[in-house]
């Protein structure tokens, strides 16, 4: 196992050119898409991801999240969680420095 | 787990079993020349894409054949991503030019998967009859130029098994993202041709070592999935992850199957899209639900605990093998029939001295195979492939 990738607040992460993100209807939440493969998100990590533009800083992100779900507890090491997976499964890469 | 109300996420679309490849491992039916005339028309396959899509269907994989022998692959791919499908070519890079990549790109294609032999031209050139190894190499050049992600499909077999380390760099080099080495599975064209084909079990092994090898060394940038042979695995594939649970096939001729090789089983009845709407096949059709769920199985699956995880395996191999769709899938040890496998693996490390000559993928051998030329078909095999 390769130790977690650690993501600080300042950087700037995109997806990976080999996936897809999309909002699927059908299913009620997002889904990545990938060469012979999917992954249904489940909504936490879809809205998570969806912000992750290649822009938007992860402070950016956690602000954006904030604002959007205001009775949410305390988000953000859940969200830098989810983004140190997300990092080693290959989905988002980082995009400064 | 078998979903109460399935949806088709997957519909790959075998648009037509011409080919300019004849691979001796080749899947598609054996009798493939009777499915060439009465391809369906462009307006036919945009119906089709429309209404699985509409069933919830997200991945869209357009094969064949070669689906770059038709000439409205463009106007798919446009249809199918302003459908809201991942789309995936699937292609020996024959036909592939500037033009059509370019216009496959702003029609929003999502990857291109080619096929690739082997690091030798030799190999390349013998095992799908055609001087294809340098074309190759330039489509893989055309495909990383306008920033694909490269999905390299290379078909393993006894001819390339012990290449694997070297084949691995060539993808490396080439600057591929994910690279299947597919074991061959030994249906249609693979199964005539096994006793030339099918690695030993000492091969494998090594291919395995070599691979992991690789891993090490690589590390994350390049996926490697490493598709395992089923005959030498103790339990069968989930095959299509269940019959008519996940999966769905339109193919040339507008037949709709639920498996790439569904065709051989007797007594079946395949709907066609052209005379039934792809939510009565895949809902109502008998055929669909022949063997949905479990009601089906026959001991030892029926009482087994990993019925929920194999599903039985595969109902062609079943067939091919044992003589009865409904039997375990001969590849299970717990099957009564698994003796056919293992002599199929004893033949593999002690061929016969006279081994019998490879029948290639062509439409004079398909146009024998379809007039019942049992005397091709490797004694122990059951059904026609």
């Amino acid at each position: 196992m390769t130790s977690p990738t650690p993501v600080s607040r300042a950087d700037v992460f995109g997806l990976s050119k080999l996936l897809r993100l999309q909002w699927e209807k059908a299913q009620d939440c997002y889904v990545l898409l990938y060469p012979e493969g999917m992954v249904k998100l489940n909504g936490s990590a879809g809205e998570i991801l969806h912000r992750v533009d290649g822009k938007q800083s992860v402070d950016d992100i956690l602000s954006d999240l904030k604002r959007a779900f205001p009775e949410a507890p305390d988000l953000d090491a859940d969200v830098i969680a989810m983004l140190e997976a997300a990092i080693e499964r290959g989905w988002i890469e980082r995009k400064n420095g | 787990m078998a979903d109460a109300n399935p949806k088709p996420l997957w519909l790959l679309a075998e648009v037509t079993y011409r080919c300019p490849l004849h691979c001796a491992f080749c899947y598609n039916p054996t009798d493939y020349v009777r499915h060439t005339k009465n391809e369906l028309g462009t307006g036919e396959w945009i119906s089709a894409l429309r209404q699985a899509r509409a069933m919830g269907a997200l991945q869209l994989g357009i094969s064949g054949g070669e689906p770059l022998l038709r000439d409205d692959i463009e106007e798919l791919v446009a249809e199918a991503r302003s459908l809201g499908y991942y789309t995936n070519l699937i292609t020996s890079g024959v036909g592939l030019t500037e033009k059509r990549i370019a216009e496959f790109k702003r029609g929003g294609l999502d990857h291109i998967q080619l096929s690739m032999h082997d690091i030798t031209k030799e190999i390349n050139n013998f095992i799908t009859d055609t001087n294809t190894f340098a074309l190759k190499k330039k489509v893989a050049a055309m495909i990383k130029g306008h920033d694909y992600p490269m999905v390299l499909n290379v078909v393993i077999h006894r001819y390339n098994i012990e290449h694997v380390a070297e084949i691995l760099e060539m993808a490396e080099a080439i600057g591929a993202d994910y690279v299947e080495l597919a074991n061959t599975q030994y249906y249609g064209w693979a199964l005539i041709n096994r006793a030339q084909l099918m690695p030993t079990r000492e091969q494998l092994e090594k291919a395995e070592e070599a691979t992991n090898r690789f891993r090490a060394k690589a590390g994350n940038r390049m996926k490697i999935y490493f598709v395992v042979p089923d005959y030498y695995a103790e339990r069968p594939k989930a095959c299509m992850n269940g019959w008519g649970s996940v999966f769905m096939i339109v193919t040339a001729d507008g037949t709709v199957l639920p498996c790439h090789s569904a065709r051989v089983l007797p007594g079946l009845e395949f709907p066609n899209v052209r005379d039934q709407s792809l939510e009565w096949i895949w809902n109502e059709s008998p055929a669909f639900n022949k063997y949905r769920g479990d009601g089906w199985m026959k001991e030892p699956c029926r009482t087994c605990p990993e019925k929920t995880k194999d599903f039985g395996g595969c109902r062609c191999q079943a067939f091919l093998l044992t003589g009865a769709a409904e039997n375990a899938d001969p590849v299970c040890t717990l099957s009564p029939h698994r003796q056919v496998v293992d002599e199929a693996i004893e033949e593999a490390k002690n061929p016969p001295a006279q081994v019998r000559p490879i029948v290639f993928r062509n439409d004079a051998n398909s146009r024998k195979l379809a007039e019942g030329a049992r005397d091709l078909v490797p004694p122990g095999v059951r059904g026609l492939p």
